[in-house]
């Protein structure tokens, strides 16, 4: 009852003690083919605060839980970690609604969680059981929600998708719009130029979103790219670059670009700046193209859960013990749905065959050999 | 009136004939009692968008040429005219760009119909195809369904050459995830274009280019509007006893010039329109063989790991086998990739003349 006490004397001191929310300034927007940008101040309620600071701490536990059970073998194959750059994740999905549409590659652990999924589906997937948001049957590259269309495992193809995602808001004239999100490295793909020009031509309603965290694998965006400024490379479709590790300055450059969206002007491009601590899967250390002093210097200086826990004590939106529970709540959140990963059982071989098609009466699979002939519902 | 006065004088007469030429170039003719009516395969085809179009609002037509120009072969003339620019869209010469446009439009509740002028050029768009379209209901564990169609002209055309020439059966009927059907004639066209676009599936829909102005009887009922043909079912188009030669597209009409030939020879061949590449009818194969005892596939594709070599694999697995007097003979065209010149172009491909020989060898005759 001790426990309960206390948090009846820190809930009192909510409502007495805190501002209820303040203005900051953010670094302004470099701009490409825009007269003006997002707003240089944001501003952020102590409810804002806490839910983003809680979601960033899940996404970012999340992903180091991932880690270990990637070590201990229990999750297998690819898996691609996020963390570093929840702000971009979070900031974006406080730009737009869960009505509006959203697609990224295959570093999507975040997102799967930003658009709906949960913890104990998303770390059910990664370990292959039946409980996981795709059954077991996509493993970390391909989760879907509603309105999420994945996770994607071919560099760059997900961005002509997105659009087509858009193409589909227009053509059902529901006012929503497309998140359409790759990396530095998938910039140079040919698909996505083809894609600018036509999501341009036809003015689809879709953000086109560069995650740009400097290195593409294991080349750094120097070596790859005749150009670094992400945000022009879409020519005639106007662009903004912004400080991906600031959740606020995220947020504004979503809702800024939402808005030309949504007003009829059709694409627009955002760049975000924004930094992997994690090498590019599990199976990069991530230190022999970048210096630990790097990694290093980023996580001091930018990290995006440090940068929003300062700004609101600082502010006087929070308070340390405040900060410390979610903490421990989180971390229970993550060890629980750790426990489900581990435990739920794998799919049953039934399933093998199973979400061939859609909608689809029952049929016969061939097995390995002729004399094994599976079923498959849909 | 004296107009009218005659065509009642020819209506008083036994058999009449009337020709009505419609906006779709139909040709209507009633002899006695029967009402058939001669549609090019181009037309067939231009009717089951048109029909699904009306029927469906979220179905919409997106490829090169499509709108404005009526269609690079003119299967959409029309469609722009009457849909408008919402739902037939011109697209630049961007296919994996508007072929994934296309998944994504679909992954988002429409129901897309991309056009490739023809299927050479899929192969540009071939991972939007297979990765993007026919895995993601698996992947997704059903959560995702990707409600598409691909279709154009494949294979061999006529003087195109080598690069536009390519037969993709094979390769889209390997992969699982997609539904391949092949039409070879106009009822073929309709029934299989309509049932893949109902149908809540990637479906690629490979037509021919040298079949779209070949014209077809088709009966009333495979002009109503609701006229689908199922997916997965081959046709026997002519009994026999003898020997089954199974084929699809337009092969089958080779098959069945080559039977009309053997069977003044008192051969019978039983001709089996595949329809579908994937999934395969064997079932419908297989019956033939027990009563044939003799199996010839007949393709326009390369032999190398093709439908016939399919064909072959599933046969030897199943019941069919110990009925067969000989081993199954596959005519394909020839494994080279195709020439120019018309002597080359011309013995590049199966012809009638190689499908009696094969019926003769097999026969032993």
């Amino acid at each position: 009852w001790v426990e309960l006490l206390l948090r009846v004397v820190v809930s009192a001191r909510t409502y007495a003690d805190f501002t209820p929310q303040a203005t900051f300034d953010i670094k302004k927007c470099d701009l490409h083919k825009l007269e003006e940008g997002p707003p240089v101040q944001a501003v952020l309620t102590r409810e804002e605060g806490l839910q983003y600071y809680r979601t960033m701490q899940i996404m970012r536990r999340m992903e180091l839980k991932a880690d270990q059970l990637y070590k201990q073998k229990i999750i297998r194959g690819f898996c691609h970690l996020y963390d570093g750059q929840e702000a971009c994740a979070v900031g974006i999905e406080a730009g737009i609604n869960l009505t509006d549409h959203l697609i990224t590659a295959y570093r999507a652990h975040g997102y799967t969680l930003t658009r709906g999924g949960t913890v104990r589906e998303i770390m059910a997937e990664l370990t292959g059981r039946r409980g996981g948001i795709a059954k077991g049957k996509g493993g970390s590259m391909h989760m879907y929600a509603k309105n999420f269309y994945g996770g994607n495992g071919i560099v760059g193809a997900q961005v002509p998708l997105g659009a087509g995602v858009a193409l589909a808001c227009k053509y059902q004239g529901k006012n929503e719009l497309c998140v359409c999100l790759y990396g530095d490295g998938a910039a140079n793909q040919g698909q996505i130029f083809e894609t600018y020009n036509m999501a341009s031509l036809w003015k689809l309603p879709c953000i086109f979103i560069c995650e740009n965290n400097r290195y593409g694998m294991g080349t750094s965006v120097e070596r790859a790219a005749a150009s670094t400024d992400y945000y022009k490379r879409g020519d005639f479709i106007p662009g903004l670059r912004v400080d991906g590790m600031d959740i606020l300055c995220v947020r504004e450059a979503t809702k800024f670009a939402a808005d030309h969206c949504r007003s009829g002007k059709g694409p627009i491009i955002m760049e975000l700046q924004t930094y992997r601590y994690h090498g590019h899967s599990m199976s990069d250390p991530g230190i022999s193209y970048r210096t630990r002093e790097e990694i290093q210097e980023v996580r001091s200086k930018s990290d995006p859960i440090s940068m929003l826990k300062d700004r609101m004590l600082n502010n006087n939106m929070a308070s340390v013990e405040e900060l410390k529970e979610i903490d421990v709540e989180v971390r229970k959140e993550i060890e629980d749905a750790a426990q489900f990963a581990t435990t739920d059982p794998e799919p049953p071989l039934e399933d093998l065959c199973n979400h061939i098609f859609h909608n689809e009466p029952p049929l016969e699979v061939r097995g390995t050999n002729p004399w094994v002939k599976l079923k498959s519902v849909s | 009136m004296s107009s009218l006065f005659s065509s009642l004088k020819m209506m008083t007469k036994g058999a009449m004939r009337c020709v009505l030429i419609t906006n779709h170039l139909k040709f209507f003719e009633t002899i006695g009692n029967f009402q058939l009516l001669q549609v090019t395969v181009r037309d067939a085809l231009n009717q089951a968008m048109d029909e699904e179009l009306e029927r469906d609002e979220r179905v919409f037509l997106l490829g090169e040429e499509v709108a404005q120009y009526d269609g690079a072969y003119k299967v959409s003339r029309g469609l722009w005219k009457k849909y408008g620019d919402k739902r037939i869209i011109d697209t630049p010469i961007s296919e994996m760009g508007f072929a994934g446009i296309a998944v994504g439009a679909a992954m988002a509740g429409l129901r897309p119909i991309c056009e490739f002028m023809t299927f050479n050029f899929s192969m540009q768009a071939i991972d939007q195809v297979i990765n993007s379209a026919a895995k993601t209901c698996y992947m997704s564990a059903g959560l995702q369904a990707v409600p598409i169609v691909f279709r154009g002209p494949n294979g061999a055309s006529a003087g195109v050459a080598a690069q536009h020439s390519q037969c993709f059966a094979a390769w889209y009927g390997h992969c699982p995830g997609l539904k391949v059907v092949s039409p070879w004639n106009s009822e073929d066209a309709r029934g299989l274009l309509k049932s893949a676009i109902r149908d809540d599936n990637p479906v690629v829909v490979l037509e021919n280019e040298l079949m779209y102005g070949v014209a077809f009887e088709v009966s009333e009922q495979g002009l109503s509007k609701d006229f689908t043909i199922p997916i997965g079912k081959a046709k026997v188009e002519r009994p026999g006893n003898h020997v089954t030669l199974v084929s699809h597209s337009r092969m089958v009409g080779h098959c069945l010039d080559a039977a009309a030939v053997l069977a003044k020879e008192g051969i019978e061949c039983e001709v089996i329109n595949l329809r579908t590449i994937r999934p395969l009818d064997v079932e419908t194969i297989e019956a033939s063989v027990v009563k044939t005892n003799h199996l010839i596939t007949v393709e326009g594709g390369w032999p190398q790991f093709g439908v016939g070599a399919e064909i072959c694999a599933r046969i030897m697995e199943g019941p069919a086998f110990n009925y067969l007097d000989a081993p199954v003979i596959r005519v394909t065209g020839v494994d080279i990739p195709m020439p120019y010149a018309k002597i080359l172009e011309d013995n590049s491909t199966p012809q009638i003349k190689d499908i009696i020989f094969s019926v003769k060898k097999t026969l032993n005759m």
